[in-house]
């Protein structure tokens, strides 16, 4: 695979029982491998909204696209790669901080500006929301400590600053929007994430 | 919208299959699904006992192929539903519309493992355009509706609706919706770009060494009498894959006939020297290409398809065209130049090279009967107008290369799956869908007797079928890679069969047997005379090959050629 990079997609689906199902089977039978999925409701009642990061050329991105408004189910297909993105994903950290290690813990939580939601004698859990870098940086910096548990939701994504008719964009029973062309010239280099 | 009364939701059933238009469904009954059959009874469309749910799926196929208008297999859950499932994946891979209903559970039941209980959306869920399960007759209507719709609009396909038990028991208000179907998410028309069909026009015009694919969206758009109006203008050949033959003329002088691992050599090697390919209504399959590094290098590419995730998908394209394929060519024929490509035509010509003399055609009588000559006679025989389906393996080849199609939906064979079996049901279900015409089953010992139990339907449902078994006691077409690839060793390939002619007569239909070429003739002409079906056992050489050949993952232009005892092997290229 050529020039493969992460990308992130967002993918508006109808809320029904299978849907996600159907999204990632899809995903297995063309042999993308999933690095992160999220999927929660949307502003719209029956509208899901997914953010899917996968490895990809721009070849197979235009491709997996194409793929996906292939299901019925799915509704609007969104390659972050060619908008400025706000890419954020929330974790939750427990570390080991008795009170002799808790002060420093705590000082490196706030470099990072991860809230302490948690004390207990030997340990305290923190919350971060970032990139998904920031959160490695967090997570490395904590793992001399001693790691207890970790949990991430993966990464959401929404593009920056909507336009106003943005909101009209996804189809619910108005006119679909142009299939994605595969003649339109090549996506601009990818706009730096959001810090 | 204004109800129509009460129904049950089995009875809905019928009531939409006959509204979208269907007159025969192919099917098996179950517990899951008794209702519907018992509702059968009070309508009009006519159902065909099948043998076993493969062959309903693989008839419902062959009525779609046949007819251009949607099939429909029913069965009941848990096996029933999952002996469809081969019949699905070959509609799925050949893009035939199809719509498969099969009885469910009742609601309460699903996930418990009840008895014959099995999640059949989830396991059809990778091999259909998409699937429903429906547990509430209010939903049954607007679900088939959709289904119908779904399966044949844009790029075909199989749609399965499972329905509980209880939703065909319950009683609904039935309310047909003859509106556009609504569907926010689903968007299968797609119009080509002005700008780009330009482009391809320009490319055309000014291309050298051109040539045109024909592949099976040229039938599904029933677009040949366009293609053969814009070869006629631009003057350029037509190869074509599989699925493709019949989409234009095969003795029209521009055609190549099929391409790829078993295509002409010539073909092939004209592919690679060509400077534009126009391809119509196909996907790059591997059995066409060869190896993707070393096709078509000198050509460019411009790539006329439905489904926009076929672009760039195996090979990358210059000029995508995506939308309809016959519109395409309606938007491209005014757009490009009268041209006469006499030299290129000539150069293409040179390439057959010895082809002729290596043609079975052409070689002495041996005194053996060879399986190409019986394609080639029954060709002759029925001046090349029977709708002719294929099973799968040697004998498909044989005919892709011997009956000469020159017209669309008249050859019928699993090309995407390869699905053994597929022939005798798919060439019932294309008999119910065009009842005047004379239909060959051509298929080989192997793959008949997957399926051969459908000659039970032929006799029950008194249709007529022409069988011609190529026997040559082998599972030849793997029997052939372990000649060629695998030290000649037979592994599970040598196959003993029954006695066709008796297994016909024990059906109550005619057999009949042919062992030397001189007897065809005269055994054809009294298959085709009678009035039941008739099956030809055709005891074939036993160890010919299909040539020539591109081995799997090889140059296109790097074939097996058949030996000759006229031209040297050895001066192969």
């Amino acid at each position: 695979m050529s020039n493969a990079t992460l990308r992130t997609f967002i993918a508006y689906v109808e809320d029904l029982p299978g849907v996600l199902n159907r999204v990632t089977s899809l995903f297995r039978r063309r042999n993308y491998n999933i690095v992160s999925l999220t999927v929660g409701r949307t502003e719209r009642p029956g509208v899901s909204r997914m953010t899917v990061v996968i490895e990809a050329d721009d070849d197979a991105a235009r491709r997996i696209e194409a793929n996906l408004y292939k299901l019925v189910n799915v509704l609007f297909v969104e390659d972050t790669s060619h908008a400025a993105t706000m890419l954020r994903e929330l974790a939750l950290v427990k570390v080991k901080a008795d009170s002799a290690a808790r002060g420093e813990v705590m000082r490196l939580c706030d470099v990072f500006r991860a809230r302490v939601v948690d004390i207990g004698p030997e340990a305290l859990v923190a919350e971060i929301t970032g990139t998904e870098d920031k959160i490695d940086g967090l997570v490395d910096v904590l793992r001399p400590f001693g790691i207890v548990e970790l949990v991430r939701t993966g990464v959401l994504a929404m593009v920056r600053s909507a336009e106003a008719d943005d909101a009209d964009r996804i189809p619910l029973n108005s006119s679909p929007p142009p299939p994605p062309s595969p003649s339109s010239p090549p996506p601009s280099p990818r706009d730096v994430k959001a810090a | 919208m204004i109800g129509e009364g009460k129904r049950t939701g089995a009875e809905v059933i019928w009531e939409a299959l006959g509204r979208v238009g269907v007159d025969v469904v192919f099917g098996y009954p179950g517990g899951a699904i008794m209702p519907a059959y018992d509702a059968m009874l009070k309508y009009s469309i006519r159902h065909v006992l099948v043998r076993h749910e493969q062959g309903a799926a693989h008839m419902a196929d062959g009525y779609a192929r046949a007819s251009g208008r949607v099939g429909v297999a029913i069965a009941t859950s848990g096996p029933g539903a999952t002996n469809l499932v081969t019949g699905i994946a070959t509609a799925m891979l050949d893009s035939i519309p199809i719509v498969c209903v099969t009885g469910q559970v009742a609601s309460r039941y699903i996930g418990s493992d009840a008895f014959q209980e099995t999640d059949i959306t989830g396991v059809t869920l990778p091999i259909t355009k998409h699937n429903y399960l429906v547990t509430r007759a209010e939903d049954i209507a607007p679900t088939m509706r959709q289904a119908f719709y779904v399966a044949r609009s844009g790029r075909p396909g199989p749609v399965l609706v499972d329905i509980t038990k209880d939703a065909q028991q319950a009683s609904t208000e039935f309310v047909w919706d003859e509106g556009p179907v609504r569907m926010p998410g689903y968007r299968p028309e797609h119009r080509v770009v002005p700008d780009d069909v330009k482009r391809a026009a320009d490319l055309i015009d000014h291309a050298e060494r051109p040539i045109i694919f024909c592949g099976h969206g040229i039938i599904a758009a029933s677009s040949s009498e366009l293609l053969l109006q814009f070869v006629e203008k631009t003057g350029i050949p037509v190869a074509s894959t599989l699925l493709g033959l019949g989409g234009f003329p095969a003795t029209h002088p521009l055609c190549l006939g099929m391409m790829g691992m078993h295509g002409e050599a010539w073909v092939n090697k004209a592919i690679q020297e060509a400077d534009l390919i126009l391809a119509l209504g196909m996907r790059f399959d591997d059995r066409v290409t060869g190896k993707l590094e070393t096709y078509a290098q000198r050509a460019k590419k411009i790539h006329c398809e439905l489904d926009p995730a076929e672009i760039n998908k195996n090979v990358r394209v210059d000029v995508p065209l995506v939308g309809d394929v016959g519109e395409t060519l309606r938007a491209l024929l005014p757009a490009v130049s009268h041209r006469d490509r006499r030299d290129w035509v000539a150069r293409i010509r040179e390439l057959k090279g010895d082809s002729a003399v290596r043609d079975i055609q052409t070689m002495p009588p041996m005194g053996r009967l060879f399986a190409a000559h019986v394609m080639h006679d029954l060709w002759r025989i029925t001046e090349g107008k029977a709708l002719v389906v294929t099973d799968v393996g040697q004998h498909q080849m044989w005919e892709a290369q011997y009956y000469k199609h020159d017209f669309p939906r008249k050859l019928i064979t699993s090309g995407g799956l390869g699905t053994m079996g597929f022939a005798l049901p798919a060439a019932i279900g294309a008999k119910f869908a065009r009842p005047e015409e004379e239909v060959w089953v051509v298929v080989g010992d192997g793959g008949f007797q997957m399926t051969a139990a459908e000659l039970s339907t032929c006799a029950q449902e008194g249709i007529k079928l022409n069988v011609a078994v190529i026997n040559n006691g082998y599972l030849g077409m793997v029997r052939q890679w372990q000649q060629f690839f695998y030290g000649g060793r037979y592994a599970a390939t040598p196959l003993k069969g029954p006695d066709f002619v008796k297994l016909a007569e024990a059906h109550g239909l005619l057999g009949l047997r042919v062992t030397a070429r001189e007897q065809t003739e005269e055994v054809v002409a009294r298959a085709r005379a009678a009035n039941e079906t008739a099956v030809i056992d055709f005891r074939v050489e036993q160890e010919d090959s299909v040539y020539p050949m591109v081995p799997a993952g090889a140059d296109l232009h790097d074939m097996i050629r058949r030996p000759s005892p006229i031209v040297e092997t050895a001066s192969d290229d």
